[in-house]
């Protein structure tokens, strides 16, 4: 009896409520149109056409487009790329956090500022840098040809330049996680003895593993997608120097439209992936979230 | 550290801040340095004439003007559809809201080619667009509309949480002090949007302002007509006009750092409000 009462007066209150602090049905649907329209126009219908563009010509010019050696190539230099850059970034991560967030000291928020540079960096101006430092004239370009050893047009160019790009991901991610957790139960692990490296092995890191894995798939479709940078320091060479988005632009330009949109598709199917997973580690944190406050209050 | 009188027990502080400062100034300090430095090669004078040719101030117009244009639609609609995904209920809603971060997610090259294929004449969107003497691919308006794509989930998720932390007490208490529903909005609820708003506006802005990878397909290409500065700078260096791609890149630079510090500053200023209202 007393639950129907209280169902009642919430649901008088939710009436009341919506009534008070809500919009017309007419208005709320059009609202919706209205933005649902704008995302097709920009993401749903331009998505859409990467998948019907690649299989225009049918499945088996498809996966021929998929299989040619140059193709594979290019998805193996991408898989390299990102497996060097990855874990680089991870490391800085962790450590440019655990300083930030467990300690106070001078000129903190420059730091801050100063991770984030790479954001605002165009990403045609981080190629160049590169090839301004490693290139034939730059500072180590004579001493690289004198020992042989090739840095812009080649792999290690490459990976420097998703280096850069992705540099402040994970870091971004875990500064103001690892600050809103505060220090208290490293501190805990310290008084009871723990070193150093069990504590962040022990404590931290399962503390942040949401926040970690959220800043590693992020990385990781940047890292995978990286153009303009890349392009710069590449040179384009056919099986040695493309990534996967440099050959989808180098067979778009030789109007092989049906095998660059097949290479690009794989790329967009990385990208839902990437979404997808995004989704579930925030549904995961957020449940953990919920599961750990009970115990706070 | 000597000034805090608690000392902070913690083991790693040299070797972390060590580390960080050490990969910091080899992967991005010591190479844009480089940049400043290439261009002292040149005299005062050279270098103002290499950024103000007719082609570069051409091109600065362009890729300003489509940054302003993009970002000015994504603060428009981007308010909107954080409003829809946050107050609104509809089927499909949370597909819709995982969507949203494609740009994010997608490589800037398939958005490019995605984009020109849709917006050809030819295209989906395009073949509609063209009886009504509307161009968008390889015109002007197809960077803006590649540029639009670039930021759109940043002023939708800039402005989603502030949203989502709004409480209802405030908008009530505007219903039941006579306000209607517009009023609420425009003085109650938009006000406490505007931090986040402006944050995700100059985001979306200061992204569009380096793109390069999905503009350059739909553009076209022209020289004085829809030529961006960043594909300046690759002609440039395709050259081997070094110096020239450099200090086109300087000028880009120090207006992408000012960027950067208003959006700091703006951040700085929402965070401090939120927690106020608090």
């Amino acid at each position: 009896m007393s639950t129907t009462v209280s169902q009642l007066a919430h649901y008088n209150a939710k009436v009341a409520r919506s009534r008070a602090t809500s919009e017309p049905a007419w208005i709320r649907w059009s609202l919706i149109i209205v933005s649902l329209l704008f995302l097709s126009l920009f993401l749903f219908i331009p998505l859409a056409a990467v998948f019907t563009e690649a299989l225009r010509k049918g499945f088996e010019t498809y996966i021929a487009a998929l299989i040619e050696p140059d193709a594979l190539s290019a998805i193996k230099l991408t898989l390299i790329a990102a497996a060097i850059a990855l874990p680089l970034n991870l490391v800085f991560g962790v450590a440019a956090a655990w300083a930030i967030a467990k300690f106070e000291f001078k000129g903190k928020s420059i730091l801050i500022t100063l991770i984030d540079l790479p954001f605002a960096v165009s990403p045609v101006i981080a190629g160049l840098i590169y090839v301004l430092i490693f290139g034939l004239q730059g500072w180590f370009g004579e001493w690289l040809i004198d020992n042989d050893l090739k840095v812009i047009f080649a792999i290690p160019g490459i990976v420097l330049a998703t280096i850069f790009v992705t540099f402040p991901f994970i870091a971004r991610e875990l500064i103001p996680l690892m600050q809103a957790q505060g220090k208290d139960e490293e501190e805990a692990g310290l008084v009871l003895g723990a070193s150093g490296w069990q504590i962040l092995w022990h404590i931290t890191l399962p503390n942040i593993k949401w926040g970690l894995l959220y800043g590693v798939i992020l990385t990781n479709a940047r890292a995978m997608g990286e153009f303009g940078a890349v392009s710069v320091v590449s040179g384009h060479i056919r099986g040695m120097t493309n990534t996967m988005p440099l050959h989808v632009e180098i067979l778009y330009n030789e109007y092989n439209y049906a095998a660059a949109f097949a290479v690009a598709s794989l790329l967009a199917f990385l990208a839902l992936i990437t979404l997808a997973l995004k989704s579930y580690i925030e549904w995961q944190s957020a449940r953990s979230v919920v599961a750990a406050k009970p115990v706070d209050e | 550290m000597a000034k805090n009188k608690q000392k902070n027990v913690l083991p790693g502080f040299n070797l972390s801040l060590g580390y960080t400062l050490l990969y910091l100034s080899l992967i991005v300090l010591i190479p844009l340095s480089a940049a400043f430095f290439k261009t002292t090669e040149l005299t005062f004078a050279e270098f103002w004439h290499t950024v103000t040719t007719p082609r570069v101030i051409a091109s600065y117009k362009l890729t300003f003007g489509a940054s302003l244009f993009a970002a000015v639609i994504n603060a428009i609609f981007g308010l909107l559809t954080a409003w829809v995904l946050t107050r609104y209920t509809f089927p499909g809603k949370k597909l819709v809201d995982a969507l949203v971060d494609l740009p994010f997610a997608l490589p800037t090259a398939v958005a490019g080619i995605a984009l020109t294929a849709v917006y050809a004449t030819n295209g989906w969107l395009g073949s509609l667009l063209e009886p009504h003497g509307i161009k968008v691919a390889f015109t002007p308006l197809g960077v803006v509309v590649a540029l639009t794509f670039i930021g759109l989930p940043f002023v939708v998720r800039t402005v989603q949480p502030v949203l989502e932390d709004l409480e209802a007490e405030t908008e009530e208490a505007a219903a039941s002090l006579g306000a209607n529903r517009w009023q609420t909005f425009s003085r109650v609820i938009l006000p406490a949007l505007w931090p986040a708003l402006l944050t995700g506006f100059a985001l979306a802005f200061a992204r569009a302002v380096g793109e390069y990878g999905s503009v350059i397909f739909i553009a076209g290409n022209m020289p004085m007509v829809s030529e961006i500065t960043p594909l300046i700078i690759i002609t440039k260096l395709e050259q081997y006009d070094y110096a020239g791609a450099t200090a086109v890149a300087v000028v880009m630079l120090v207006i992408s750092f000012l960027l950067l510090f208003a959006i700091n500053g703006l951040q700085w200023w929402s965070s401090r409000r939120n927690s106020a209202s608090r």
